[in-house]
């Protein structure tokens, strides 16, 4: 779905991404872990065209959508959950899901998808009138993940959408994670918690300083050395 | 003073309360979306005038087809002014796109000179708004009743779309997170463009009524108005539409009844908005109706 070739970001004279490829197969989990300041989420960045690139391509559905405007990516089901929520706090819950499917027509398949965020979600039907800032952290959250599906992903880009939440609420959304992707969503995964984000994975990749240090199935990098030492606290 | 003079300032006061309302609209409005002041908006308000004179005079257009091709008009150069003005820096220091707003302005007034000519005109006035309607002994304006119902009429709407349809909400959410806003497929540049154009239809529509009021258009006519219903969208609390028309009200009614209680001080009419200003910012510095302020700067 999404593949990435020798891809090169600037942050003025910050080299953030240094060459780096990668692929994202159709209906997979990919996790990409690394620590904090590797370059995760201007990877995903640079994939929804927020930053743009020095050099490079990036590649979806077969198309090079580099230099794409990021409002006709969400149009073609490529989604991102940014990283720190992002959700409107001015607007109420409700809004915030209704803009998430903003770039969609009207109809009742978006209604649709609506109760089944609310399913998914009880909390966000509960507070579904309540500006989104009067929420907790972790509710907030939530209402990121829901918004996001509300735009009908093919892709869905996840920049740790288990940060701040309590452990229960981590393990919800991973089954929620791994739910949607059984609907045929493909994920791309950025956690902090390096273990559960390898376990739910089919491949993985670890970054370091701005480049792809280590890549391989979910299973085998658990099993890694390296990664046991710097990642999994072993 | 009797109570017939009394209602007849109140009647007045409500009708230039409506006018800076209108204006006001349109500052905080884009503030709201941009944070920026646009110093041309005043300018924009006196366009509108002048494209009503010419359709009337020059064009020969009946009065109501000059006032929908003004607002149409008027709205589209809200946005042309947006395009020319602002787009290129949207993503430099808030002093440069100030300075450019200045520039605007004073463009936009010195083209007016050039174009229009410095002379006076007179706003072709609808016989219909020349009336006078008197209420036992009391003889009002017309327009003082049509004034504030346009512009409450002009403000329900204004509500409903800013409130309750999608295009409202993503102007809201813009206003919020530009990034957020383009993750949801929200294209960032035509809600501005949209927000420009609905506040440069109001100022047309409240040009249109300023020159049923006071009928002498010149280039520089958007200054005072402007920089009063600046003033007002402060006092309302810059970024909230309710509060820009409270401000709009508090100011035009105040304005008249400084007139009226005490003539003496007229000529102080103009400074007075700013000891209203200081004043209120005193008591509360975020406007009437502002939120924290700590969260938008
Ligand atoms: N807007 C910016 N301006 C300048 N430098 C930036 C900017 N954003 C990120 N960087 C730098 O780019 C590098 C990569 O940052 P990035 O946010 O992609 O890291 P990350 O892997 O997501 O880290 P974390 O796990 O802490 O979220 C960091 O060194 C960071 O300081
Ligand atoms: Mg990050």
């Amino acid at each position: 779905m999404i593949k990435i070739n020798d891809l090169n970001v600037y942050y003025g004279g910050i080299h953030a991404i240094k060459g780096i490829s990668l692929e994202v197969p159709k209906g997979k989990i990919i996790s990409l872990i690394g620590a904090n300041g590797a370059g995760k989420s201007t990877t995903l960045r640079a994939i929804m065209t927020l930053e743009r690139p020095k050099s490079g391509t990036i590649i979806y559905k077969d198309k090079d959508i580099t230099f794409e405007k990021t409002q006709n990516l969400v149009k073609n089901g490529l989604v991102l959950v940014p990283e720190g929520r992002r959700v409107f706090t001015n607007l109420t819950v409700e809004e915030n899901l209704i803009l998430g499917s903003y770039a969609r027509k009207y109809s009742e398949e978006v209604q649709k998808d609506m109760e089944w965020v609310y399913e998914l979600f009880p909390r966000l039907l509960e507070r579904k009138k309540q500006k989104a800032g009067t929420m907790s952290g972790g509710e907030q959250q939530m209402l990121a993940v829901g918004r996001a599906l509300m735009s009908k992903p093919e892709v869905l880009l996840m920049d740790e959408p288990s940060l701040g939440l309590a452990p229960l609420i981590v393990k919800d959304i991973f089954e929620i994670i791994k739910k949607i992707n059984k609907l045929g969503v493909t994920i791309m995964l950025i956690e902090q918690n390096a273990k559960v984000a390898l376990e739910i994975a089919d491949y993985g990749y670890v970054m370091e300083v701005g480049k792809i240090v280590l890549e391989g199935k979910g299973k085998e990098l658990l099993e890694n050395e390296n990664v046991k030492k710097a990642y999994l606290g072993a | 003073m009797s109570l017939n003079t009394f209602m007849q300032h109140l009647s007045n006061g409500l009708a230039l309360g409506s006018l800076y309302a209108l204006i006001a609209i349109g500052y905080t409005m884009v503030y709201g979306i941009l944070r920026l002041i646009n110093f041309a908006h005043g300018d924009i308000f006196m366009i509108s005038t002048y494209i009503i004179f010419y359709s009337v005079t020059l064009f020969l257009m009946p009065w109501w087809v000059a006032f929908v091709v003004a607002i149409l008009l008027t709205g589209a150069f809200g946005i042309l002014v947006e395009r020319l003005a602002y787009r290129s820096l949207r993503n430099s220091p808030k002093i440069s796109v100030m300075i450019s707003a200045i520039g605007a302005s004073y463009l936009i007034q010195n083209l007016a000179i050039v174009i229009f000519g410095g002379r006076p005109k007179a706003f072709p006035i609808p016989e219909f708004f020349n009336k006078v309607v008197y209420v036992n002994t009391i003889s009002i304006p017309v327009a003082n009743f049509f004034i504030p119902g346009i512009t409450m009429a002009a403000l329900v709407i204004l509500l409903y779309i800013v409130n309750k349809t999608k295009t409202g909400m993503a102007m809201r959410a813009v206003s919020r997170d530009y990034e957020a806003a383009r993750l949801m497929g929200i294209n960032v540049d035509t809600i501005i463009s949209i927000t420009f154009f609905m506040g440069s239809i109001l100022a047309a529509l409240g040009g249109m009524m300023w020159g049923i009021k006071y009928p002498n258009l010149i280039p520089l006519m958007g200054l005072m108005p402007g920089l009063k219903a600046f003033i007002a969208a402060v006092i309302g609390g810059i970024g909230n539409i309710k509060g820009a028309v409270v401000g709009g009200f508090l100011l035009g009614m105040s304005e008249i009844m400084l007139i009226a209680f005490l003539p003496s001080m007229t000529g102080y009419r103009d400074a007075f908005a700013f000891v209203i200003l200081i004043v209120i910012l005193l008591i509360k510095p975020s406007g009437l109706l502002g939120e924290n302020l700590a969260e938008k700067v």
